[in-house]
């Protein structure tokens, strides 16, 4: 008995300190951030999390990988449905339709401005800005891990067929990948298609040629976009594609075969591929010793003019339904990730790119891109900014693009498998794409895209 | 007038189901009941509301061909690794039980297939069966182009076939095992003096006598070959290439959890429930005549 009194004065006591000390060791608000990177990138985001949580005292966020985009956003949903959600979460590129119409976000520009805080929009890259703001320009979400498609080239292979450049032209890509093959080459390029390569196989390709995707500005405008791939020049590139595969200048590397492409391209058995700056680092830690090799931008079809790649990656979207120190907590998170010392932090220590302006030249001024394992990656910049972006290259904004991309590398199976010929893989693409966006229009009856 | 306080008999037994039925309820009756709210409903993935559409969901599912097509490779895919899985345990568990040597041995090792998580099983048959690095990699080598799961839809059915089946292949044996072990040695005996070798022994005594497990292994192999196929498909070809694996269990996932299709990806669960009860009723009605209980 007296044990559980003295026991008791002892918390009493110990309540009451806690209670005293309260004004000045006040708790942190914590909050919580989702993401869906792993690995090494994982590590990355931790450590990103660690700073912030140094670099002050009255927050501290909580970082939790869920493995990839896909589960993100399912456990999220799940959370959210229950009431338990983050208070900030990481999107990927293709989500950002469903997001902007769930109804669960609370704007990031609204966010920064309550909180006090000031952003300048006009410092994002265009083509990073407009991929995730609404058709007004107001940014709902903040552009966090970014990327671009670009053309890996094995300098090594070029020399053997006497060229010192890539080709800047598809029609460049046909003649050099058959001077490889006769040079000996066993794999001039390699590429997959059936995992999520419609994202520099078709999306990279129409923005860049200014192809559309889908109708209404690629579903910028309304949930009534329907699909249109099967008529336009985009075409004429999966048929050379296949020309070259049934010649085998071109091999299909994924990791369920054996090899995927990047650890083609870095092994020296393939001399090209399409892939994001993402892989740079990738390929520069595990190429085979002394190749030489390259990044260029993706080629065109001769009289082109480029217009600017697509941005791949995610963005940071803040939940509703949590508290006002939660969202002070998040706004000062997102605006630490937003300093350019975060970006060259953040870009150091993965292959992802800068998003804004001033992260890039001060990563520039700092000299970043002169040095080895770094160099080249300024090529990304380069794509993203080849041009003002058009109605039609600020991006894509479907409806379930998962299933679209999903239902791409179907078709591209049964292309390259000889089931159905390039003009009727298309086809059921589209007709099967424009199911997939009827379904998401029926399902948010008289909603608008923000 | 003695009077005793007694519980009726009804009363005592519903008690004593209770805990159990709570529990069904809970994890079966009521998440059932969910689905098929939510397969005549269009849901929105965030919850903001949904919209009752009566019987659409399914007949835009029944007219699409893809879902037929998964359809037919979910019972392709059941038919022959049930098939596949059943017979080699069944030969097996044969041979292991005539005691030839080492049989204690493989009583033990046969069992651990099953005891390997599918993902994990899946990873590590991806690796034997891939063309360029795996073990069929040497028959490539030998007939060129002879292999190849990333495009050839029957190659990647075959491979999700023996992956599935070595799983099963260690769990129908315990059970087989065990119905040869139950067989009275004596039976064995009086028919080995009679003069029939070891094939008429198998047709005459043992087979027979073993039918209602194989019965009952048929049923649970065809009823797991349509679920517990998931993880095999997702690691091994994600449904690909061109929908060749996409089975049903998986259409239902990527449908609904990739493409945050919930009411179609009821809808389907629905109808896979119902073609399980179907093939179930169909096996007790049809199969089970020429089963004999002893």
């Amino acid at each position: 008995m007296t044990m559980i009194k003295r026991g008791l004065a002892a918390l009493a006591v110990g309540a009451l300190g806690t209670a005293l000390a309260m004004p000045a060791f006040a708790e942190p608000v914590k909050f919580d951030f989702w993401f869906g990177l792993s690995g090494d990138l994982a590590r990355v985001v931790d450590t990103m999390c660690k700073n912030f949580n140094e670099s002050q005292k009255d927050y501290e966020v909580v970082c939790t990988s869920q493995g990839n985009y896909d589960a993100t956003l399912q456990n999220t949903i799940a959370a959210f449905r229950a009431g338990k959600q983050p208070t900030i979460v990481q999107v990927y590129d293709v989500g950002t339709a469903t997001m902007m119409l769930s109804g669960a976000y609370k704007p990031a520009d609204k966010l920064m401005e309550e909180n006090g805080y000031k952003i300048d929009y006009a410092d994002y890259f265009p083509g990073i800005a407009r991929y995730y703001a609404t058709s007004k320009g107001e940014m709902l979400s903040f552009p966090f891990n970014s990327s671009t498609a670009l053309m890996y080239w094995n300098k090594d292979a070029f020399a053997k067929i006497g060229k010192t450049e890539a080709p800047k032209t598809w029609e460049d890509v046909g003649a050099d990948l058959k001077a490889m093959k006769d040079a000996g080459y066993e794999c001039p390029m390699a590429i997959n298609i059936s995992a999520n390569e419609s994202w520099q196989l078709m999306e990279q390709f129409s923005a860049i040629h200014n192809q559309p995707i889908a109708t209404k500005n690629n579903g910028y405008d309304g949930l009534d976009a329907r699909l249109e791939v099967n008529k336009t020049k985009f075409v004429q590139y999966v048929t050379d594609l296949k020309k070259w595969y049934d010649a085998g200048l071109i091999k299909i590397k994924s990791k369920d075969l054996g090899q995927d492409m990047v650890q083609a391209f870095a092994s020296g058995t393939c001399q090209m591929i399409l892939t994001s700056v993402g892989d740079h680092g990738t390929v520069g830690r595990t190429q085979k010793e002394g190749m030489k090799w390259d990044v260029a931008e993706l080629p065109v079809y001769a009289g082109t003019a480029r217009k600017n790649s697509l941005v791949g990656g995610a963005s940071l979207w803040v939940l509703s339904g949590k508290s006002d120190a939660e969202y002070k907590g998040a706004a000062a998170f997102l605006n630490f990730i937003h300093d350019p010392k975060t970006a060259l932090f953040w870009s150091t220590n993965t292959g992802y790119i800068p998003v804004t302006k001033s992260g890039f030249d001060y990563m520039k001024a700092d000299g970043f891109y002169d040095k080895a394992p770094y160099k080249g990656r300024e090529v990304a910049i380069a794509s993203l900014t080849a041009s003002e972006p058009t109605e039609i290259t600020r991006g894509v904004r479907l409806g379930n693009f998962t299933q679209i991309r999903a239902e791409f590398g179907t078709q591209m199976q049964a292309i390259f498998a000889n089931k159905v010929s390039v003009q009727e893989g298309l086809d059921t693409l589209v007709k099967n794409g424009d199911a997939i966006l009827d379904r998401f229009q029926q399902t948010y009856p008289g909603k608008t895209l923000p | 007038m003695e009077k005793r306080v007694t519980f009726s008999r009804s009363t005592i037994g519903i008690l004593f189901a209770v805990p159990q039925l709570l529990l069904i309820f809970t994890f079966f009756y009521w998440p059932a009941g969910q689905a098929v709210y939510w397969s005549l409903t269009l849901q929105q993935p965030w919850g903001g509301g949904n919209i009752w559409v009566g019987l659409d969901n399914f007949r835009s599912i029944l007219a699409n061909a893809d879902y037929w097509n998964s359809i037919t490779a979910s019972l392709v895919f059941a038919g022959i690794s049930t098939g596949l899985a059943m017979f080699i345990a069944l030969v097996l568990a044969a041979l292991t039980d005539r005691q030839l040597a080492g049989s204690r041995l493989y009583r033990v090792v046969l069992i651990w297939p099953y005891g390997i998580a599918a993902p994990a099983l899946a990873m590590a048959f991806r690796f034997i069966l891939a063309p360029e690095a795996g073990f069929m990699a040497v028959v490539n080598q030998v007939w060129p182009g002879f292999w190849d799961p990333g495009l050839d839809g029957a190659d990647a059915m075959a491979s999700i076939i023996v992956a599935f089946s070595w799983k099963y292949v260690g769990y129908n044996f315990i059970f087989f095992l065990a119905a040869f072990q139950a067989i009275p040695r004596s039976l064995i005996e009086a028919a080995a003096m009679d003069g029939s070798g070891v094939i008429r022994r198998f047709r005459d005594i043992q087979f027979p006598l073993i039918t209602p497990t194989i019965f009952f292994l048929l049923v649970i192999n065809i009823t797991e070959s349509f679920q517990d196929s998931f993880g095999i498909v997702d690691i091994m070809t994600a449904g690909g290439p061109a929908n060749a694996t996409n089975l049903m269990v998986y259409k239902i996932y990527s449908d609904g959890f990739k493409g945050l299709d919930y009411s179609g990806a009821a809808a389907q669960s629905i109808i896979l429930m119902l073609l399980i009860i179907v093939l179930t009723i169909f096996q007790f009605r049809f199969i089970e005549r020429r089963v004999h209980y002893r």
